[in-house]
């Protein structure tokens, strides 16, 4: 299917949408009425057709503008992207991955022409035909990380792993729910998740550790995350936090169902081979409650959900304030009718709202 | 499944190297090429060696960039179980065979200033590879490679013919050692220690390096065992609600396995940890041979890596 890229934008005027097939394949973050943490990981080898969880790396229609609005952070704050001295080989570890996959996924947006190491990289959506030396810096406009971050939707955290840790030493982050690389930049894996509430003393930390330290070579995983945003903000990051954080308070009862979006991550991780390194590209997705309305199971679920989390997760993920307002909401799509397990939408098996 | 994922490959070529040593080469069974993988990375080859499946790690000594083939090469154990025999005298050239995903548990820290390789016998496979790796990127490093006689130093003339500053040969029965303090002493700062060879050197280096004041994330090993022949005994299996047998000259992974019960494994000799198994109960003595547990966790009787180890006594109990 030949993707139509969204003109839009995530900030000012904010005209970014989801197409119908958008919020279709929106990856809904909840398979049952209720959520706790949990390591739920699972291999990342395809998934149904035109889900997110296709491809490796999945191009919607927000791709050309995502990029756009990824310019447009670096251009303000360069510290976005960094990447320690030791992780050049990771990068091309991980331009290697992503344009092989790109190029084999979607043959009719990414070529990829290798003849030993001067490799040929076509870009159509982006308008990008570049041909470099694999292995070369110099051959490239900007580090090979950065070079293909540039040109890959969501953050990109790249880790070394050693000492049985763990450790974020590069990265791409632009688009991430409320942390920093720049903060985190040469943590390891129990530093940088020091903040995260209660998950600590499930021992969460220390099984997801293990099992990212046993990722392997042709055996990615993925995960999905999820948090809250007011407005379809893809930088809400602290370094903004004075721009964004205030427009928490812009809801209204009225305003609600197209300003709240679920903003979920696809999480993935794949070993890089020739570093031995471990990449975490964390896909952001955005959904308006209005959007997310349209699947009647999904209405039914999220109230239940957002009504009975934990009062730290709800203040973690920051939301607790404007909590009894989202119920108020989303209390009018919960009919109180069983739901199907899983994330799926099933909107020819779910009954319509009976209310 | 368990393991990395697997690769079906051919026997391209066999070279004996010396009266212990043989090198093979494998290429895909379908022409296309293989993963590009990082210096110090191991492969599980699996031999099926009549009714046994024999599943033995070795490392990986080729370019890490040529994607046209594997090398790996296999020490003759003539007291083992067999696995090294099998290679040496059953593997023929245009054999197929199956191979696991490159899987590195002896990584280069990238963020050493020089990387200092101290290999005994057939542990030089890694650096091989290593070197490779860092000569592409004009890294900074040198080798010091003990062998028991000049008719046994496998690659010891490629070394020399390559990298005659870099390295730096030992032989045993002309009386030659590392001087290993002296050695330590020498390095600047921001050097890393990577040690692969039999299990006293390992143990040598590390505790050298400890008295010298070096820290332990300087200090880099990596000795596969193998599983050893022990006496036969039986286990409970809980959670698959299975009584088996382990044999005289099986491990008691193996033992699993050939039960159709699914064991978690990456490296089969000791070192990874992917196989911990929780004890449920016994009555008797453990034989503990990994390298992965704690010392502590040894004595607990909580805890068993059944890749390496093994158990005399009455009940075995274990929660798998």
């Amino acid at each position: 299917m030949t993707i139509q890229f969204n003109d839009e934008t995530f900030r000012d005027d904010y005209s970014f949408y989801n197409s119908e097939r958008a919020i279709k394949r929106f990856p809904f973050p909840f398979h049952e009425d209720s959520y706790m943490y949990s390591v739920n990981m699972e291999q990342h080898r395809g998934g149904p057709v035109d889900s997110v969880y296709e491809k490796r790396f999945d191009v919607d229609e927000h791709y050309v503008s995502e990029m756009k609005d990824r310019a447009l952070v670096l251009a303000d704050d360069p510290l976005r992207c960094q990447s320690l001295p030791h992780m050049t080989l990771a990068g091309w570890d991980l331009l290697e991955l992503i344009m092989v996959s790109k190029s084999e996924d979607y043959p009719d947006l990414f070529e990829l022409h290798r003849d030993g190491n001067t490799w040929r990289w076509v870009n159509k959506p982006m308008g990008i035909d570049h041909t470099f030396t694999f292995l070369d810096e110099a051959t490239l406009p900007y580090g090979p990380m950065e070079y293909i971050t540039r040109q890959a939707q969501g953050d990109f955290a790249v880790l070394d792993q050693r000492d049985d840790n763990l450790w974020m030493d590069a990265g791409m982050v632009t688009t991430q729910a409320d942390w920093s690389l720049d903060f985190d930049i040469g943590m390891n894996f129990f530093e940088w998740h020091a903040p995260v509430p209660l998950a600590h003393e499930k021992g969460i930390f220390i099984r997801a550790l293990k099992f990212l330290l046993n990722i392997q070579q042709g055996a990615p995983a993925r995960r999905l995350n999820w948090t809250m945003t007011v407005n379809p903000l893809l930088d809400t990051s602290p370094e903004n936090y004075h721009k964004w954080g205030i427009q928490k308070t812009t809801l209204t009862p009225e305003n609600l169902g197209a300003k709240q979006h679920l903003r979920v991550e696809l999480q993935t991780f794949f070993r890089l081979p020739r570093s031995n390194a471990l990449v975490f590209p964390i896909r952001c997705y955005l959904c308006s409650f209005q959007d997310l309305m349209t699947v009647p199971k999904w209405g039914r679920r999220l109230h239940r959900v957002i009504r009975d989390l934990p009062v730290e997760l709800a203040t973690y993920k920051g939301f607790i304030d404007n909590r009894p307002m989202m119920l108020d909401y989303l209390s009018q799509f919960d009919d109180g009718l069983p739901t199907s397990p899983g994330i799926w939408p099933d909107l020819d098996t779910e009954p319509a709202l009976q209310k | 499944m368990s393991g990395a994922e697997k690769i079906a490959v051919k026997v391209t070529d066999i070279v004996p190297l010396n009266e212990l040593v043989t090198r093979f080469e494998f290429k895909r069974i379908d022409g296309g090429l293989l993963p590009t993988f990082s210096g110090g990375a191991h492969t599980v080859v699996e031999m099926q060696d009549g009714d046994i499946t024999r599943l033995n790690p070795y490392s990986l000594m080729s370019d890490p960039m040529d994607q046209t083939a594997y090398t790996i090469s296999v020490r003759r154990d003539d007291e083992g179980r067999g696995g090294s025999l099998f290679m040496h005298r059953n593997v023929k050239i245009g054999d197929e065979m199956t191979i696991s995903y490159p899987v590195n548990l002896f990584s280069l820290d990238l963020r050493a200033k020089k990387h200092l390789f101290l290999a005994g016998g057939i542990g030089i496979t890694p650096f091989l590879a290593q070197i490779k790796q860092l000569e592409r990127f004009n890294g900074n490093w040198e080798l010091h490679y003990a062998c028991r006689s000049e008719s046994l130093g496998s690659y010891v003339d490629e070394l020399r013919g390559h990298h005659p500053n870099e390295t730096h040969i030992y032989y045993d029965d002309q009386e030659q050692r590392i001087d290993l303090v002296n050695l330590l002493d020498g390095q600047p700062l921001g050097t890393h220690v990577y040690v692969c060879g039999p299990k006293g050197m390992i143990d040598w280096v590390r505790q050298t390096a400890e008295a010298e004041g070096w820290p332990r994330e300087a200090i880099h090993y990596e000795e596969f065992l193998a599983p050893q022949p022990g006496k036969p005994f039986e286990v409970k299996l809980a959670i698959s609600n299975k009584v088996i047998a382990v044999g005289e000259n099986e491990s008691l992974l193996e033992a699993m396995e050939r039960e159709g019960v699914d064991a978690p494994y990456l490296c089969r000799g000791g070192a990874c940890g992917q196989c911990e198994t929780r004890v449920l109960d016994y009555t008797g003595n453990f034989i503990h041979r990994d390298h992965w547990l704690e010392d502590d966790e040894h004595a607990s009787g909580e805890k068993i890596m059944p890749c390496v180890s093994r158990f005399e006594g009455k009940i075995l109990v274990l929660d798998r």
